[in-house]
């Protein structure tokens, strides 16, 4: 079987990935996106790339991985995750839109399209709120706003200084966790680790210092974790869930393309093996599928 | 179109940091493996295995991310 992994740069995941891939006897293909054209008014895309059983997506550019796995399903070719799940999962108000549908708990959120409407909708919400870009990772231009005058800076700031999808205003309530939050990872239909990410400061990502230990998966935690999961589209994803004192656990966003090089140690879990015997699976599919046409 | 590179293949040398010129070990390294220099810090790319070759990996863009 012929897997191809889309990426940029090779991080630990990749390493780890192109690893367990390479143990499980199943012939690579790398697809650096720097390199890649692809001649899309005609078959020719379609003929590059039809050997492929199954591509996995693992681009450190959202542009490039949507836009890739748009061109790579059109064609026919499967991919995990697919081009729809890498639109919902790449964007917070398409992610809090499909978990609400599918009735996962998030918290509360708000979007505006002005800096007028934003601060009515911040004030009616009540400080702190967090205002998130739609597009983004790693806790990257996040602002927890505590009242009035940090609102009106931060929205002017935004509309001056950003570019036009800093004019979508991703507004969410600030949930008082307990200086901690879960990060579920989900293959399938399943959720096979997560850890509790630790930090003093409000922001706990590990790539902005959060301390990772072992999280067990409770039967409750599965369920919410694979609801999430479903709701945008399925694959593999790994879950940001906060813990609500009152409401309990509420699911943050879905990440499409996980890191998971800190979980691995804590959880005891084979991350990438359980990921490689994933996609090998959906490339299986795909074999039969073509066999039996 | 499609573009291919040897994909589990590794190299083990020693390459000097283009940021400040000490010798880097590259061990067990792949092809676009990310390493940092252990005296200035940057983050280097492997460029290629055959001659052994980095350079300054990209700057963080907006779009990076899971």
């Amino acid at each position: 079987m012929r897997i191809g992994i889309l990426h940029s740069r090779i991080r630990a995941e990749e390493k780890l990935l192109l690893q367990a891939l390479n143990d499980r006897g199943l012939e690579i293909e790398r697809l650096d996106d720097r390199r890649l054209i692809f001649e899309i008014s005609n078959g020719q895309a379609a003929e590059a790339y039809q050997h492929l059983d199954v591509v996995l997506e693992r681009s450190i550019n959202h542009s490039r991985a949507l836009y890739t796995l748009r061109i790579l399903n059109n064609l026919g070719i499967p991919t995990v995750n697919t081009a729809d799940v890498a639109d919902v999962c790449g964007n917070k108000l398409l992610t809090t839109n499909a978990l609400t549908a599918a009735s996962v708990p998030t918290p509360v959120t708000r979007v505006a399209y002005t800096p007028e409407s934003a601060l009515q909708a911040i004030e009616e919400m009540g400080y702190p709120v967090v205002l998130k870009p739609a597009v983004g990772s790693w806790g990257r231009l996040l602002s927890k706003i505590n009242d009035r005058d940090a609102a009106e800076a931060v929205l002017e700031h935004k509309e001056i200084l950003g570019t036009y999808h800093h004019s979508i205003f991703y507004i969410q309530e600030y949930v008082d966790k307990p200086e901690r939050d879960i990060r579920a990872f989900v293959v399938g239909d399943e959720t096979i680790a997560a850890i509790y990410r630790t930090s003093p400061h409000w922001i706990t990502n590990t790539s902005r210092g959060g301390q990772s230990s072992n999280c067990p998966v409770t039967p409750e935690l599965n369920d919410l974790c694979v609801r999430a999961a479903q709701a945008v589209g399925g694959g593999i994803v790994a879950i940001d869930v906060v813990e609500d004192r009152h409401r309990g656990p509420l699911v943050l966003e879905v990440n499409y393309t996980m890191e998971f090089r800190n979980s691995i140690e804590p959880t005891g879990v084979d991350i990438p093996g359980c990921m490689a015997d994933y996609v090998a699976a959906v490339g299986r599919a795909r074999r039969d599928l073509d066999r039996a046409a | 179109m499609s573009v291919s590179t040897p994909s589990t293949a590794t190299l083990t040398a020693t390459v000097e940091c283009p940021e400040c010129a000490v010798g880097v070990a590259l061990n067990d390294v792949l092809a676009n493996e990310i390493v940092q220099c252990e005296d200035c810090g940057v983050d280097l790319e492997v460029i290629t295995l055959d001659p052994p070759a980095v350079e300054l990996a990209p700057e963080e863009e907006e779009d990076w991310g899971e």
